[in-house]
């Protein structure tokens, strides 16, 4: 009797012991003083990824314990592809290294782009910005709202896109569920395509939240565009619902119903769900490299919660930003979790669907 | 509309604003000197003061950093026939032989005071058409913005030199390496040999340094002399300004030209300096001088490419399109600023938008007079003998053209590039061709294909590109009646006895575009006709130089300037040698170790540098490297070292 109970004394002894081994030495927040941070984004200075980083780097880097610089560094190529590749092979976890991607970064991997050599799953989100966007039309095909949509079926609506695999796949997508004639004419800027819609060349645009206020809001009111429908947001449950920048427009889904009298369903709608909080409720990603530890993680997390909460946060943060919520810590978790889970069906009827439709290719060749 | 350009001076000129823009123009004036470093690199060093500034102050310290660059890096291209950045390849024609013939004060006051009135032109232009430009530029569709790439490839008729054929093949060629990378029809990857670096297509700094600057180091480095052949630098400051006041026209109308191209969104400004250039060779009676150090060939180009300044902000500012690479800057330092530019933004905000005009005029103004005020200093540079100034110059297009992706491929495409533009030179094959056709491949081949798209082939009767058309007809009409000129920037041929040298060129040559044309055979038909149409040319156009290089020994095309060995004089594979070991080092120990170890040796074999001397040039050029990269934090190319052990900063 004696030996079981020292047996298990010493059982219990060893469990304490291995429990108290496993807490780390350093308890206290990770801290940051005279350190560098460098924050990689995979895309050239001046875009919209680049401008979001280098807007909430110093924010950042004021919350952080120790007041830390942090540096954005620009490695552009492959549409993201290359400077999130490069991240993901050298990125110590050290706190040291964070990475802002976008609704570009998550198509590639989505499909299956032979060039990634990432695994989304792997990286830590420690914050999501989302944004939004709306679809509107040429006024002269006689589309006054979401409910004429019908008018428009058997036009051919041209439309200018980046590119069949990159953000503007949504809108297409769209089309194909409404039963809308749009062909896609590539390799134009999001810019670009608004100017080919003013000139009357392409009858089909969208534009994403903050282009569609400064820009396109204009173009509504002088009588020249019809805005037909938004993106929509997600709600806490999961459910699409108007986003808060264009409170007056139907989103997608409400459309469909408006038009046809039915919601929407089907497996092309699986995917256009998918992709939409893919490419816009989760566009913006940060996150921290695999493997670091849950102090520094808590660290970050608190740090940004306290940015994003200051009161004059959304009046510095302005149109780019616009009305919606920084999801941050679980909150950016779920939302990429969300994002990120597919449904294989969907995944393989787009891709699919983006050969038979635009003989597209992933990775080129 | 005066009220608000009245009351916008005044805004600018009262408190704190004009020490903003102070700031702007000198991290402007110092990105721009640098090669390689533009205005990119002055937005990174800007943005953190933005913070918490107000909105004037952070617009006028952005213009002035802006708007000076193209001044600044007019120093490089003259002095030391290094493209100072895309915007001033053109200058290099004429002002780098100006600089050797001992002219470089006339060539830089003639730049900097025709660069003045460029940006002085192109903001008064802005004044006017930001509030009426809408419809304007709107007029201008794929179909109209194509008709402007054939305008400047029209312009190689004019800058072929010797041989029309060669000048033919080499903007063929300047095409089809426009060509590599992903499709912009169909992202599909052309004629990338499975690398991956070629996906997203050569970058233009890259292929400018190689084909312009790494010649003329090797050819300076082998006839081992200072870069001006006279030890005076000439008293010309006057006469520099002299030659832009008589030169008034080209300078008018090169400005003109500017903010056409400026104003064109998605064109670029790195057209607007090959399209003047061109203009004013093809409207000269005498064109015996262009190429060999005629002023008006850098009155042209440097009027023009200030001017690009003011016509790209009015797509930036009413559209919300960026209509150059650092126009793009500035956008994103708009909306750091809350600012979200469209055509809101001028009927809001009129006052800001007469701020950033009248900001841009007076920097450009000052920016002209800081340059004056350093260039007798910076051109002392061109007295001293090559061999200590050459390493000085490969570490800085070599690190330069590394920050254009920050990837070995820059390095190794540089060298390759540059090998290529060292043969161009010897065998009389002209290099502007070369870069119009490469500048203006991607535009052409995307554009054709949008207007086809979005038009069908009745884009050909649009009036705008019937006009573009006619302006286009005329203009090679009135360059082939006044006859083309002989830019042979490469010196003159001897009597040739060997032809077989060249002959391994153009073989080369044939290779290379036979390739092309296998290349694009394997691609669908959309991302297949552009190159498949050039290669198929190319091809074609070189087995006709081969019959003649074969056949016949007296004729223009046959071109060598290595016929008689010079004492003392090694070859210039000699030197790229050299820079191949440079390369080799800075792969295995990283370039900081790698540069070090080349500087120590080549100043002690080249320059015969006493230790002490050696010591001191090798060590100042480390501090610089290591002070570049901490203030704009920059990375070196590692290597192998690197790679498998952790290093401190800087060698990291």
């Amino acid at each position: 009797m004696f030996s079981t109970l020292s047996r298990r004394l010493g059982a219990a002894t060893l469990g304490v012991a291995a429990t108290v081994l496993m807490i780390p030495a350093d308890t206290g927040a990770a801290d940051f003083s005279g350190k560098t941070i460098e924050f990689t984004v995979p895309f050239g200075p001046a875009g919209g990824s680049d401008v979001w980083a280098r807007f909430f780097a110093p924010l950042i880097a004021e919350q952080l314990p120790g007041k830390p610089t942090i540096v954005v560094k620009n490695v552009p190529g492959g549409g993201s592809i290359t400077g999130t590749n490069q991240f993901v092979q050298r990125a110590k976890p050290d706190g040291l290294s964070i990475l802002g991607t976008s609704g570009s970064t998550q198509f590639p991997f989505l499909l299956d782009d032979p060039r990634v050599r990432y695994n989304y799953m792997d990286l830590i989100p420690i914050m999501l910005s989302p944004t939004g966007g709306a679809v509107y039309v040429n006024p002269s095909l006689g589309a006054k709202d979401a409910r004429d949509i019908g008018k428009l079926k058997g036009k051919e609506m041209k439309y200018g896109s980046q590119g069949p695999t990159s953000l503007d796949l949504v809108p297409v997508l769209a089309a194909e569920i409404l039963g809308l004639d749009v062909k896609p004419v590539f390799g134009m800027t999001r810019g670009e395509g608004r100017l080919a819609y003013e000139r009357g060349e392409a009858l089909y645009d969208y534009q994403t939240t903050s282009a569609y206020i400064s820009n396109v809001v204009p173009l509504i009111k002088a009588g020249k565009a019809v805005p037909l429908f938004s993106w929509g947001v997600l709600n806490d449950k999961g459910e699409f619902v108007r986003d808060p920048s264009f409170p007056d427009l139907p989103h997608f889904a409400e459309a469909y119903e408006m038009a046809y009298g039915k919601p929407p369903s089907g497996i092309a709608y699986n995917a256009f769900k998918s992709f939409v909080v893919a490419g816009f409720a989760a566009q913006k990603p940060l996150f921290l490299p695999k493997g670091t530890s849950k102090e520094i993680v808590d660290t970050y997390v608190a740090a940004i919660t306290r940015v994003v909460s200051a009161p004059d946060f959304k009046k510095r943060a302005g149109d780019e930003i616009g009305e919606y919520t920084q999801a941050v810590g679980p909150a950016a978790e779920k939302m990429m979790t969300v994002a990120l889970s597919v449904d294989p069906e969907a995944k393989a009827w787009v891709k699919n669907w983006l050969v038979t439709k635009f003989n597209a290719k992933l990775g080129g060749n | 509309m005066l009220e608000p350009i009245g009351s916008a001076l005044v805004t600018l000129l009262s408190g704190w604003h004009l020490l903003h823009m102070m700031i702007g123009v000198l991290v402007g004036m110092l990105v721009g000197v640098l090669p390689g470093l533009g205005s990119i690199a002055g937005m990174s060093l800007l943005l953190p003061f933005i913070y918490g500034m107000d909105p004037v102050s952070a617009l006028a310290m952005l213009i002035g950093m802006l708007a000076v660059v193209p001044t600044g890096d007019t120093f490089t291209s003259i002095l030391m026939g290094i493209p100072g950045s895309a915007a001033s390849q053109a200058t290099i024609l004429d002002g780098f032989p100006m600089a050797k013939r001992g002219e470089a004060a006339r060539a830089l006051s003639a730049a900097f005071f025709s660069s003045m009135i460029g940006g002085v032109i192109g903001a008064a232009v802005l004044t006017v058409f930001v509030v009426v430009a809408r419809p304007i530029i709107l007029l201008f569709s794929s179909a109209e913005l194509f008709m402007l790439t054939v305008l400047g490839l029209s312009m190689v008729g004019v800058l072929a030199g010797s041989s029309m054929l060669k000048g033919l093949l080499a903007c063929g060629l300047g095409l089809l390496l426009g060509s590599v990378g992903a499709a912009p029809a169909t992202g599909e990857w052309r004629m990338v040999m499975g690398i991956d670096y070629l996906v997203d297509a050569i970058p233009l700094a890259v292929m400018a340094l190689g084909i312009f600057a790494i010649p003329e180091i090797v050819d300076l480095l082998r006839r081992n002399t200072a870069i001006s052949e006279t030890v005076e630098l000439g008293r010309g400051w006057l006469r520099g300004i002299r030659d832009t006041i008589e030169n008034r026209g080209i300078v008018l109308r090169c400005s003109g030209i500017g903010c056409v191209i400026g104003a064109m969104p998605g064109l670029g400004g790195s057209v607007a300096d090959w399209l003047a250039y061109g203009h004013v060779v093809q409207l000269a009676k005498d064109k015996s001088q262009f190429g060999k150090g005629d002023v008006r060939g850098v009155l042209a180009p440097e009027s023009a490419n200030n001017s690009v300044a003011g016509g790209a902000l009015i797509p930036t500012i009413l559209f919300g399109i960026p209509g150059s690479g650092s126009t793009a800057i500035f956008l994103g330092g708009l909306i750091l600023l809350g600012i979200q530019p469209g055509i809101t933004m001028v009927e809001t905000k009129l006052n800001l938008v007469y701020t950033i005009i009248w900001t841009l005029a007076l920097a450009n103004v000052v920016g002209a007079g800081l340059c004056f005020a350093l260039s007798p200093a910076v051109a002392r540079l061109t007295t001293i003998p090559y061999a200590y100034v050459a390493p000085f110059m490969l570490m800085v297009i070599f690190f330069a053209a590394y920050q254009a992706t920050s990837h070995w491929g820059d390095i190794l495409t540089l060298l390759a590039i540059g090998v290529v533009g060292i043969y161009m030179r010897r065998f009389g094959w002209p290099r502007p061709p070369l870069l119009i056709g490469f500048v203006l491949a991607r535009g052409a081949e995307t554009y054709l294909y949008q207007a086809v798209q979005f038009h069908g082939w009745t884009w050909i009767l649009r009036p705008g590109v019937l006009i573009l058309a006619t302006i286009t007809a005329l203009s090679v009409w009135v360059g082939l009646r006044y006859g083309k000129s002989d830019i042979d920037e490469g010196g003159s041929s001897g009597a040739v006895r060997d032809r077989r040298p060249q002959l391994a060129f153009a073989s080369a040559v044939l290779v290379a575009s036979a390739y092309a044309v296998w290349d694009s055979v394997t691609q669908s038909y959309l991302a297949r006709i552009f190159p498949l149409t050039v290669s198929v040319a190319v091809l074609l156009g070189v087995i006709g130089l081969l019959a003649v290089l074969l056949r016949r020994k007296q004729s223009r095309a046959v071109f060598d300037t290595e016929t008689e060995p010079v004492a003392g004089r090694k070859s210039s594979e000699h030197y790229l040698l050299w820079m191949a070991g440079f390369l080799a080092a800075s792969a295995l120990f990283g370039f900081l170790i790698g540069l070090a170890a080349f500087f120590v040796v080549f100043l002690h074999v080249k320059a015969r540098a006493s230790i002490g001397r050696n010591t001191i040039l090798t060590g100042s050029a480390l501090l610089f490297l290591i002070a570049m990269s901490h203030v704009f934090t920059l990375d070196f190319p590692g290597g192998l070292l690197q790679a498998t052990v952790d290093m401190p900063w800087p060698f990291r």
